[in-house]
């Protein structure tokens, strides 16, 4: 069991690694063309890739095959998530903030429900 | 239709909305690590593919295109809803690549650790990217 003083870390540690990686793939995003394939990095594994990595070194590389099993699930909802987000956005004209907002719960509900069937 | 970099893009955002990208990133990173911490690794793998940074980056987008073409005299609330549904679109193809991602670190880390990552990350780019070629020519040969 680490100390809290080495969990605090762990979470600076995660919170920076994280957000540098997040924000690379973000410009990443910003700067390619055109927008539906710059869209590809609204996907991109950056929170995947820190906290894996810190979970190879810290928890081991069984924790990690768990951790990607539990994560393909969330990834099929994240995908059937932006379908749903993109037919609010062109049929009903919804802005971009009430159509990704609302729809979370969506993610939320789906995920859970792939991992109870799936995994238990 | 052809991939390109616009750099003048980056100067349309602001320092802030880097920085709230950064946040946001750094604490959706934190808080799947306290749920894997706290309920175990089966309910925080599931927050590795959560979309706060997508939900953020929409935004950002929408914004962005009704502000270029208010800078132009035009009404861009259409264009802006329109520009982050072509977004929503590309993210939808690349949830696909990041559940090959996943697979691959699922099917991998036991016997490869660290490098199924790289294995995963290359995964992604490759079912992304193709994911994307063949929708541009369905959507092109209709």
């Amino acid at each position: 069991m680490p100390s809290k003083r080495a969990q605090k870390m762990d979470y600076v540690v995660r919170f920076v690694a994280g957000g540098l990686i997040v924000s690379a793939f973000a410009i990443l995003g910003d700067v390619l063309r055109p927008k539906s394939f710059a869209g590809l990095f609204g996907a991109a594994p950056s929170i995947a890739l820190a906290t894996l990595t810190m979970a190879a070194f810290r928890q081991g590389n069984g924790y990690v095959s768990i951790e990607g099993r539990s994560m393909f699930l969330g990834a099929i909802a994240l995908s059937l998530y932006c379908v749903v987000v993109c037919q609010l956005l062109m049929r009903f004209r919804f802005s971009a903030v009430t159509a990704t907002g609302s729809s979370l719960f969506l993610w939320l509900v789906v995920a859970l429900s792939f991992k109870q069937t799936l995994i238990g | 239709m052809i991939v390109h970099a616009k750099f003048s893009a980056l100067g349309e955002s602001r320092w802030y909305e880097y920085l709230v990208r950064f946040v946001l990133g750094g604490l959706t990173t934190v808080v799947a690590g306290v749920i894997a911490d706290l309920y175990g690794p089966q309910l925080g793998g599931l927050f590795l593919a959560f979309p706060a940074i997508f939900c953020a980056s929409a935004t950002l987008i929408e914004k962005h295109e009704r502000q270029r073409k208010k800078k132009r005299g035009v009404a861009g609330q259409r264009r802006g809803t329109d520009a982050a549904a072509l977004d929503a679109s590309g993210a939808a193809l690349g949830g696909i690549g990041l559940a090959a991602f996943a697979l691959a670190v699922w099917l991998l880390a036991p016997e490869y650790g660290l490098a199924s990552l790289v294995i995963g990350s290359i995964a992604w780019i490759l079912v992304s990217v193709t994911g994307w070629r063949l929708h541009q020519e369905i959507r092109h040969s209709r």
